[in-house]
């Protein structure tokens, strides 16, 4: 027998109360929490994704949309530019690299992102297995994606128009997995990488009312597209289609023939800094097109959500504290019934000390089950939330990751639990025996 | 043990008692009667070393009790004191086991469930180490109460009213009990009580309605 022992029984003899109060603790800690875990993880995210692109160019529309779409693929492209338009992007002696990217299709939900080499390189994500592509329709997945679909190289996938949910399906152009990443904790990992040209031959014979640049399916012997090009005929596979060797240069694609094909989007590096004052004016006022500054617009899109981050936070606080209140009230409660306890004990021996000392422990061991009980009830919602949200997914939020303010946390709701039994403590210390005794 | 000079003043009704002086030699008993309100619980409250008395002292061993500090006062019950309540009050959240061991613990002795075991069937209630205090009948309880007060061998055994609720046959028993219990740690009994049927039993008898002087109201 200790106080710990003593302590713990007390709280199991009144399991209704102290489930209570530890569950009201639990919630509470548990929104904090999971709000410090995912505003870290989503910022980083947003940040790390961001790395080494100083602008977007893409078609007119809401700049936050133009930087969620392209660069964070968790909203729908505000259109498409024109290759002609992007050839004065490409010649700016202010733009030191230039990644393309055409979007518009997905394969079960994940987005086939038509790209160069640069994109791997600008995330230093590397091929796990198999090539890189080199041909027409010969797409590289993304770690993630070939982990949830079970993607294997060699296997062939139809991909669907739309980014979001089952479009039409590309089911005369089968496209081809030739490699698949290493996972790099970027956004690549929940994305299927081909060139431009893949996109471009799956979408042929464009479809003027379409608003985006992915046309409805088709894929016909076109011969216009490529020019190095050699035809293979000796693939493996029954089909027979035809396969073009695609540019390796970058922007090789970008050629007079095809002036006429669109992206989506370009995203830059400035050669200078000085170039972040400059050119994105000249983009949006000398062109059709638009640019946008992740920082800027990541910095916009937080204090955004900050509000609604505040109102939880606020709401997890007030948990806490009626939390802490109800634990002051049940063990103040308690001092009434245990008086009797406290002088009895005191005649076998106890010392005020003692008593106290056991009081505040009580107070310590509900607030401390109840904190704990709420960081794991964050690690597993956000887990959960990160299972079942695709969305969520995108941002790569890890639920395992511990936090050092978790500590923090768990250190100030320990404190919390000895001031709120500091009171009931105090009466405990401070009954008289006999007084006690004699009622 | 002595005791001498002792006067106590309550302070909600300010009435003072005064008690007469009194010597007991160690292992002998004493029975103190009195109608209620004579002062009984007050009394061994003060000698149990639970209340300070106004004046007087109470030597137990060449030790004056309430010379002690805080501290030393604690010590001392736990190494010579126990006591048997007219309300037993066990721990309700603990079992009739765990109630001895806090028992022990509080008075910083070490675990012994062997002790333990062998007093509860001492007292013929080892079928009950289990049992929650609210699983227990009067009788139970009390042999329960018996056990916490001796388990740390006391030198003196004090017990309040303990008959005060049973009917003859029991409050034999537990007169008996209580007498075994004292025996076996060569400790003196003392028992606080109304009851005449207690009284044929014991030599030593300390009548606080005959010896009693009260002083009445003091303001």
């Amino acid at each position: 027998m200790n106080i710990f022992k003593l302590s713990y029984s007390y709280l199991k003899k009144s399991p209704l109360n102290t489930g209570l109060n530890i569950l009201l603790l639990a919630l509470g800690i548990a929104t904090i929490t999971s709000l410090l875990l995912f505003n870290n993880q989503f910022r980083n995210n947003l940040i790390q994704n961001a790395e080494g692109i100083d602008v977007v160019v893409g078609a007119k529309g809401s700049p936050i949309q133009l930087i969620l779409s392209s660069i964070y693929h968790i909203d729908s492209p505000t259109g498409n530019i024109s290759l002609e338009e992007t050839h004065g992007v490409l010649m700016n002696p202010m733009v030191a690299e230039v990644i393309p990217l055409a979007l518009g299709d997905s394969f079960e939900g994940y987005r086939i992102v038509g790209t160069e080499r640069s994109y791997l390189t600008l995330y230093s994500a590397e091929i796990n297995e198999g090539n890189f592509w080199e041909y027409s329709k010969e797409v590289v997945a993304g770690a993630k994606v070939a982990e949830k679909l079970q993607l294997s190289v060699g296997d062939s996938i139809i991909s669907s128009h739309g980014i979001e949910e089952e479009g039409a399906s590309h089911e005369d152009s089968p496209l081809i997995i030739v490699g698949i990443l290493e996972e790099s904790g970027s956004v690549l990992d929940q994305l299927l990488l081909t060139s431009v040209e893949t996109v471009w031959d799956v979408h042929d014979h464009s479809d003027p009312d379409e608003d985006h640049e992915e046309e409805e399916h088709e894929e016909e012997d076109h011969h216009d597209e490529e020019h190095h090009d050699e035809e293979h005929h000796d693939h493996d596979e029954g089909h027979s289609e035809q396969r073009t060797k695609v540019s390796t240069e970058p922007m090789g694609f970008m050629t007079d023939d095809n002036l006429d094909k669109e992206l989506t989007s370009l995203l830059i590096t400035y050669r200078s800094p000085i170039a972040g004052a400059m050119f994105p004016r000249f983009i949006n006022d000398q062109t059709d097109m638009q640019a946008a500054a992740p920082g800027f617009e990541i910095t916009r899109l937080l204090s955004l959500l900050g509000i609604g981050f505040d109102v939880l936070r606020i709401f997890g606080i007030i948990l806490i504290l009626a939390s802490i209140l109800g634990v002051f009230i049940a063990l103040y409660n308690a001092m009434k019934e245990r008086k009797y306890d406290l002088a009895i004990m005191r005649t076998l021996g106890g010392s005020r000390v003692t008593l106290m000392a056991q009081i505040l422990l009580e107070g310590v061991l509900l607030v401390l089950s109840g904190s704990i009980l709420g960081i794991l009830f964050a690690h597993f919602g956000i887990a959960f939330l990160s299972g079942s949200y695709q969305q969520a997914e995108q941002f790569n939020i890890d639920p395992w990751v511990f936090l050092p303010e978790e500590f923090l946390i768990l250190g100030g709701a320990v404190l919390l639990g000895i001031f709120s039994a500091l009171v009931p403590s105090i009466i405990a210390y401070r009954t008289s025996i006999s007084t006690t005794l004699s009622k | 043990m002595h005791f001498f000079n002792l006067r106590h003043r309550y302070t909600r009704s300010k009435f003072t008692i005064s008690y007469p002086d009194y010597t007991l030699n160690e292992k002998e008993h004493l029975l103190i009667v009195g109608g209620s309100g004579s002062g009984k619980t007050t009394l061994l409250h003060i000698l149990s070393g639970l209340l300070k008395p106004t004046a007087g002292e109470v030597v137990i061993n060449g030790t004056s009790m309430y010379e002690l500090s805080e501290a030393g006062l604690d010590q001392f019950r736990r190494n010579h004191i126990g006591i048997v309540f007219q309300r037993v009050h066990l721990i309700s959240a603990l079992t009739v086991t765990e109630n001895l061991a806090l028992a022990q613990y509080l008075a910083k002795q070490p675990g012994n469930s062997g002790i333990i075991n062998t007093l509860l069937s001492e007292l013929g209630i080892e079928g009950k180490a289990k049992s929650y205090p609210n699983e227990l009948s009067f009788g139970e309880s009390q042999r329960v109460g018996i056990a916490r007060a001796v388990i740390n061998k006391p030198k003196i055994l004090f017990a309040d009213e303990p008959t005060s609720n049973l009917d003859d046959k029991n409050s034999e028993k537990v007169l008996m009990l209580l007498q075994q219990q004292a025996e076996k740690n060569e400790a003196s009994l003392i028992i606080a009580t109304h009851d005449e049927r207690v009284k044929r039993h014991y030599d030593n008898v300390l009548d606080l309605d005959q010896e009693m002087i009260a002083e009445g109201e003091e303001r």
